[in-house]
């Protein structure tokens, strides 16, 4: 009869496996050239996610039954190199830890990938991307997974890339226009400038504490009262690293342009993604790390100060939407902003982590049911209007009751979606490209001179190289 | 007779130079096809059988040349991607490509890579470049840019093998980057791309024979800091510099040509902070590198096959067309970047340790390089897979031998990524043995 630690260890190790076989079942075939049919992607997904939520839930009872908050899977060093003669050591640990803050997470992604999962298997039923779909979510859930039960940051890096990947793709998912290509490498875009602000923290946090671990991090008492060992200093500088990760997993400003973007893919994915487990993963991560935010005044008046001005943008914003999905994309950034402040405010009341992660819950199950609704929701609507033979009435909107000397540039700043994407389009990718292609015709000039045959003209760039939001 | 009496890394120099002339007789462009690819795989045998007899721990029969902690994972590398190439060859390339100009040059970059003594390498390195340079007068192309740079390369190896001291140690570190791509010596490696056939300019680049020159000529020398932190310094910026010029090229070969030098200038930031760590994850880096880029490479050149010269101003919607094309180009894309899963992830990540343990600065460059090559590579697969609505009426999915080899690759990139110890341990020992400078 195994204990409750080998039951725990059991449970843990089927839940972190489920979502990569999935993967394997999905992915391997599709890369073969022989994709699934849809029967057998069905079956794959519901039992397989099944498994993965049953498997979480056990450990989570196993840890009510043993008082147990913090259970350990260590699946031991990846890579490992030993003290050289220069006394270098590295070693990458594969860890998963199971306590309150990764099992609600856990707990909630295999609940709502597996109620979306059934919601599209009829929803793509015959689309001809249906296999690239489920290959991708598949990749979407195990990257979830992992990052959600991540014990050490590079693990919880890995699972974050694989997040933004798959997300990144299914904006594009419908390829044959230009908009979702567009849309998606925008999207990207962000997420490599996240990725690369959260693998620069997690490198100095190893530099800094010699081990990547949260518990060696964050101290030896589970989530939230862990204890970092680092200054107030260290913990500034790493936390605002982590704080620009989160902002542009999260679409906080100034990277909020990305969310109505990702509304390109299929409404599945924008619900599972962007309205549900993306857009919290950055909450998630300050989650993670609230000990450094504990640790570091400053760094707590950043994240509140962040979280508020997302809140309060995303909610002039959203006034003005005239489609469904972005009006539901700007009112959940508006809440991942006030999760976002309650983070940051709990270096003063610490049980506000314990709210924040109630309350990215609870956001996170309405406004799947939000997003999924939308669709049947307008032909109800339609059907509503058919039958009164008359448009349904609409009041005015928030932005009305404004003073009028400041009601023209409300309307304005909200429609043009607080210019963000208009500065960054013109203050920083604009004049990176010009840069760029200025040194490109240079070195062409230089190499024609050189080769004293010159080679045809290069083509033009794509036409409009940003990209447009959805409308 | 004992199969560890047998010279197999002779072998693999030997078989394919034996080939060369039975290919260059063949009179049909697929019988030659056929024939290279028979002698290359023997060649490819014959390495990976030096390979295994090294990591077996069987002592190899007295020769010219001889594998140790840093060639034996590299040798079997090398001779693999020559007979990945040959096997990948489409039919409509068949014509123009010269397989016996393949077999010359996987002989001599085996024998380049499974040589240590200072003046054979020299003389390696440089008939390295030649057949790079047929090529391009047998296509008819302007072969001038290569040949300066190339020249240029020439004489600063034979002077700094010559020399001593440090001027042979700074002779030697210019050679390096040149033959490696460094700003501004790296106009070679696009003009070649642009004007040599596409498989032949992949084999020249792909070993990066750069970092090998290093490692052998230059980190033995023990050069000064200084010498040392300043190439770092250049390496660095070409990596962020290629970087950002992959992201505005229009055209698919210059693209895959500086998304190549800006990992061989990582690869070269690493080998020249010279720590532990760090060369580990170069050498890991380099390895993974050069099964990824080969991947990314034949792929590329398989679309070629289909669609002639690709451009990246348009949107071309091949997806439809060839979903296993643009499912390989993305994982072996990914995987140049060093992507989760595949081999280049956790190389990349003890580049990133090491660059940061050296200074703070030179992590964020590396990080930035990181992060711009992986915005080159997506948007190269948006603007080749997605955006338009592309129906063929001929088929245009993978042959089977493109997909054995993609497939190979893939398997390489993908078990290197689930099972990264092995690699990043076959390249600790390498990286000890550089640091020592007695490989």
């Amino acid at each position: 009869m195994p204990d409750a630690d080998q039951l725990a260890a059991l449970f843990g190790a089927v839940a972190v496996a489920c979502p990569f076989a999935l993967v394997a079942v999905l992915g391997l075939p599709t890369l073969l050239g022989a994709p699934p049919t849809e029967r057998a992607t069905d079956r794959a997904c519901r039992w397989l996610i099944a498994a993965g939520l049953l498997a979480t839930l056990g450990v989570l009872a196993v840890m009510l039954a043993t008082g147990n908050r913090h259970v350990v899977l260590n699946a031991g060093n990846w890579v490992s190199l030993p003290h050289g003669a220069s006394d270098a050591h590295y070693h990458f640990a594969v860890k998963f830890e199971f306590d309150r803050l990764s099992v609600p997470l856990a707990v909630l992604s295999y609940a709502l990938c597996g109620t979306i999962a059934a919601f599209a298997v009829r929803y793509l039923h015959r689309e001809p991307g249906y296999a690239r779909f489920f290959a991708l979510f598949s990749l979407f859930l195990a990257g979830m997974v992992t990052a959600a039960l991540a014990d050490t940051i590079e693990t919880l890096f890995a699972g974050w890339e694989l997040v933004g990947l798959s997300s990144t793709l299914l904006v594009a998912f419908f390829s044959e226009r230009a908009n979702p290509a567009r849309n998606g490498l925008r999207v990207w875009v962000v997420y490599r400038v996240s990725d690369a602000a959260l693998l620069f923290a997690a490198v100095a946090l190893h530099h800094m504490t010699g081990e990547g671990d949260f518990d060696q991090l964050m101290g030896a008492a589970p989530w939230p009262e862990g204890k970092t060992a680092l200054s107030e200093s260290q913990a500034l500088l790493v936390g605002l690293l982590l704080l620009l990760a989160a902002a542009g997993k999260s679409a906080l400003v100034p990277f909020s342009g990305w969310l109505p973007r990702a509304m390109e893919g299929p409404t599945p994915s924008s619900a599972v993604f962007y309205g549900a487990l993306s857009v919290h993963l950055g909450a998630f991560l300050l989650l993670r790390v609230s000990p450094l935010i504990g640790a570091s005044v400053v760094l707590a008046g950043a994240v509140v100060a962040l979280g508020l001005v997302t809140a309060v943008y995303a909610h002039l914003v959203g006034t003005v939407q005239t489609d469904i999905k972005s009006a539901l994309s700007f009112a959940s950034l508006a809440q991942v902003g006030l999760i976002v402040a309650e983070i940051g405010l709990g270096h003063w009341v610490p049980v506000l982590w314990y709210v924040a992660l109630t309350h990215l819950i609870g956001h996170a199950c309405l406004r799947t049911l939000q997003f999924v609704r939308a669709p049947s929701l307008l032909r109800d609507y339609r059907e509503l209007e058919n039958a009164l033979g008359a448009r349904l009435p609409q009041g005015p909107g928030p932005l009305a009751v404004a003073p009028s000397e400041a009601r023209a540039w409300l309307y304005r700043f909200a429609l043009e979606r607080g210019y963000l994407d208009a500065l960054l389009t013109d203050y920083v990718v604009r004049p990176f490209l010009a840069l760029f292609r200025w040194c490109d015709r240079l070195e062409r000039r230089w190499t024609n001179y050189l080769s004293g045959a010159p080679r045809e003209a290069p083509p033009a760039p794509p036409a409009p190289e940003h990209a447009e939001p959805r409308a | 007779m004992s199969l560890a009496l047998v010279p197999w890394l002779e072998l693999a120099v030997l078989v394919p130079l034996l080939g060369a002339p039975v290919v260059w007789r063949a009179g049909d462009p697929r019988a030659a096809a056929r024939r290279c690819l028979a002698f290359s795989g023997v060649g490819l045998g014959c390495a990976a059988a030096a390979c295994a007899g090294f990591a077996l721990g069987v002592p190899a029969p007295p020769g010219p040349f001889a594998l140790d902690a840093i060639s034996a994972p590299l040798v079997p590398f090398v001779a693999l991607l020559h007979a990945l190439t040959a096997l990948a060859t489409a039919r409509t390339k068949q014509v123009r490509f010269s397989f016996a100009g393949l077999l010359i040059g996987q002989a001599v970059r085996v024998a380049t890579f499974a040589c240590a003594a200072p003046e054979p390498l020299a003389a390696l390195l440089i008939l390295g470049t030649l057949p790079p340079y047929f090529d391009l007068r047998a296509r008819g192309q302007s072969a001038r840019v290569y040949a300066l740079h190339m020249g240029l390369f020439a004489v600063l190896l034979v002077a700094g093998v010559q020399a001593e001291g440090t001027p042979a140690a700074v002779l030697l570190l210019l050679a390096v980057l040149v033959r490696g791509g460094t700003f501004p010596a790296h106009l070679w490696v696009t003009d070649l791309f642009e004007r040599a056939s596409f498989g032949g300019a992949l084999l020249a680049v792909a070993p990066v024979a750069a970092m090998y020159a290093a490692l052998r000529l230059v980190l033995p020398l023990a050069p000064p800091e200084w010498v040392l932190q300043s190439i770092g310094l250049a390496s660095l910026l070409t990596a962020v510099y290629t970087a950002g010029m992959a992201l505005v090229q229009t055209d698919a070969r210059r693209f895959f040509a500086f998304l190549f030098l800006s990992h061989s200038a990582l690869v070269l930031v690493g080998m020249e902070l010279h720590t532990e760590l760090s060369l580990t994850g170069a050498l890991a880096l380099w390895a993974s590198a050069m099964l990824s880029l080969s991947g990314f490479g034949l792929t590329l050149r398989a679309l070629e096959a289909r669609f002639g010269r690709l451009s990246l101003s348009e949107y071309r919607g091949l997806a439809t067309a060839s979903p296993a094309l643009a499912a390989c180009f993305l994982l072996t894309g990914l995987a140049c970047v060093g992507f989760p899963g595949t081999s280049g992830f956790v190389a990349a990540e003890l580049l990133v340790d090491g660059a940061i343990d050296a200074s703070p600065l030179v992590g964020l460059g590396v990080v930035a390089a990181a992060a711009l090559n992986g915005v080159a590579v997506l948007r190269a697969y948006f603007l080749l897979f997605t955006g338009a609505r592309y129906a063929p009426a001929v088929p245009l999915g993978l042959t089977p031998r493109e997909r054995v080899a993609v497939l190979t690759l893939a398997a390489l990139i993908l078990g290197g990524g689930l099972f990264p110890q092995l690699m990043i341990g076959t390249a600790h020992p390498a990286a000890q043995a550089a640091i020592r400078g007695r490989p």
